[in-house]
């Protein structure tokens, strides 16, 4: 169903595919720039989770009956799709999870008692979610193991010499994001996975960012484990997955123990069942991963790198605009960011800014964006952070810009 | 309708509001004190400390530090003009009004025991900054719990 070749440039009309859009909000047209907490939904999936409990729900991996069987086959088919999506070989290494938190929970917990003991090291960088930092200071903590934290320039991206010298440690794990969630900037994984194999270390990559809005290759980029989350990209919340090297997963203790995940069951010990079935105890959220296999052949029919360049050139335009603007500050990188952009706006508030360009309906987040680690290194309690997706156009950061200069006027800080 | 909107912006960010964010009253620490009470707000991430110095029962001296949006710092700061001087049970009477000011009592409103913080109503219209608002007497209710 996917075009054979895909389109270089994203369709004008990507609005109209998503229904939340059409509403107002405050009395008016809806802007809505937080994408990179939650992405909105397109009709297809809305429509796939309706047609699934009308016509396809039982439970998955258990009965032998023709709609069961059905069911199965769509949830299977889900995992393949994904799994062809972020270039995984082999589906088997695809599990299921609500999302990229207990994706990295499964990680920290599972990878940890495999490979993490007493004395050991683990690495992040700074600019880490809480849900890529606190999975690896619980394991550290309960390991006696010592987490190390590399630096960022100063202009927002890893510094690798500090990544360098935290590898001469020989840590046993090494966890970094694709791309950070509160700067938008895309780090080099390639080559950060290549120095953390060459330490003979497991690199972990944080996607929730990156595969909603890149064309994601786990392969080529060789990591070990690949975690995302389906509600940033188009598909339904309480859906994600954790893409790991099936020898690893192999090698790994199950994480969560019940039904599913099990092969014999004896009084007091048992057998486990293969991948991807050992990681996903319990009823999976079936109707979560064909709604997110439905975002997913609607991501391919628009294009990845159409996306991409759609986003590139939005943030471009943003970047532009907003620097025009007196007393604007945006941190983080000017090239090789992705659609998140974060600003303070002289002495406003960025909860006062929020609030402010709400009233022109304008979404945007205002916060620590779940990065308080790195908000200290910049010196901020907080930023404001605008982020694009592929419904957002120049129009609306021209909503932005005029919502804007009215919190300038509000505070004061214009003439006349 | 259009411009409603703007209208309830111009009454939450009245001048008396944006002067106690920018020259913030009684900021600081207090050396010695009877009472430190720290109050965060995890979801934003802003913090609040309040410095209380209780001679017998009334609050002698209230110092506020923490950083936040102007609605959590101008009231901090409004918080502590008014409490000074006032016994506890006074302070914790006027930490009630301001309570129900926030949400929405007219009479409350019109209470001149508030003095400037009644410079907040307007924040009653927005409730998602109402907790902004609440921050720093919420941190004087908690503290001075004990010293009634």
């Amino acid at each position: 169903m996917s075009p054979r070749t895909a389109p270089a440039s994203l369709r004008r009309d990507v609005r109209d595919d998503f229904p939340i859009l059409r509403q107002p909000s405050n009395g008016h047209r809806l802007v809505y720039l937080d994408s990179a907490a939650t992405s909105q939904k397109p009709q297809v999936v809305i429509d796939a989770i309706a047609s699934y409990y009308g016509g396809l729900n039982a439970n998955v991996h258990r009965g032998g009956y023709d709609l069961a069987l059905r069911a199965t086959d769509a949830y299977e088919e889900a995992r393949a799709r994904l799994a062809a999506f972020v270039g995984a070989p082999d589906p088997r290494g695809v599990i299921f999870v609500r999302g990229t938190t207990e994706g990295i929970n499964l990680i920290a917990s599972s990878l940890g008692q495999l490979k993490v003991k007493s004395g050991d090291s683990i690495v992040v960088t700074a600019m880490e979610h809480h849900s890529n930092l606190i999975p690896w200071q619980l394991l550290a903590q309960a390991r006696g193991a010592q987490l190390v934290m590399v630096e960022l320039t100063p202009d927002g991206r890893i510094d690798l010499e500090d990544f360098r010298r935290a590898l001469e440690q020989e840590p046993r794990i090494v966890a970094f994001t694709h791309v950070s969630n509160a700067l938008g900037t895309i780090n080099p994984v390639a080559e950060l996975v290549r120095l953390t194999h060459d330490a003979g270390a497991v690199a972990v990559v944080d996607g929730a960012q990156s595969a909603p809005h890149l064309a994601v290759d786990v392969h080529a980029l060789d990591c070990d484990f690949f975690v995302l989350s389906g509600h940033k990209m188009l598909g339904p919340m309480g859906i994600g997955a954790v893409i790991g090297k099936p020898e690893l997963l192999d090698a790994m203790p199950p994480y969560h123990g019940g039904g599913e995940m099990i092969h014999v069951v004896r009084d007091t010990t048992a057998t486990y069942a293969p991948l991807p079935q050992k990681f996903e105890a319990g009823t999976p959220n079936v109707e979560g991963a064909i709604a997110l296999g439905a975002a997913i052949e609607y991501l391919r029919g628009l294009g990845m790198d159409a996306i991409a360049a759609h986003e590139r050139q939005l943030v471009g335009y943003a970047l532009a605009q907003l620097s025009a603007i007196e007393g604007m500050t945006i941190y983080g990188p000017m090239d090789e960011r992705a659609g998140v952009i974060s600003f303070t706006l002289a002495d406003i508030h960025p909860h006062d800014l929020a609030t402010i360009v709400d009233q022109d309906g304008v979404a945007i987040r205002a916060g620590h964006h779940c990065t308080q680690p790195l908000m200290r290194r910049l010196n901020v309690s907080a930023t404001a952070r605008a982020s694009f997706y592929v419904y957002n156009t120049e129009e609306d950061v021209d909503v932005l810009v005029v919502a804007l200069q009215k919190a300038r006027r509000l505070f004061g800080l214009t003439h006349g | 309708m259009a411009d409603q909107p703007d209208r309830a912006l111009e009454e939450l960010y009245q001048e008396l509001i944006l002067d106690h964010y920018r020259r913030p009253r009684n900021k600081g620490t207090l050396e010695p004190h009877t009472h430190h009470i720290e109050l965060t707000n995890p979801s934003c991430g802003d913090e609040l400390e309040v410095d209380l110095f209780v001679a017998g029962d009334t609050i002698a001296d209230a110092r506020f530090s923490g950083r936040g949006c102007s609605i959590s710092q101008a009231s901090a700061s409004m918080m502590t003009q008014l409490i000074k001087g006032k016994t506890v049970r006074e302070a914790r009477a006027l930490a009630a009004r301001f309570n129900e000011m926030m949400h929405g009592s007219a009479d409350a409103a019109r209470d001149k025991a508030l003095g400037e913080a009644r410079s907040l109503v307007g924040v009653a219209r927005f409730p998602v900054r109402v907790k902004c608002a609440l921050l720093g007497w919420n941190a004087l209710e908690e503290g001075t719990k004990s010293s009634l």
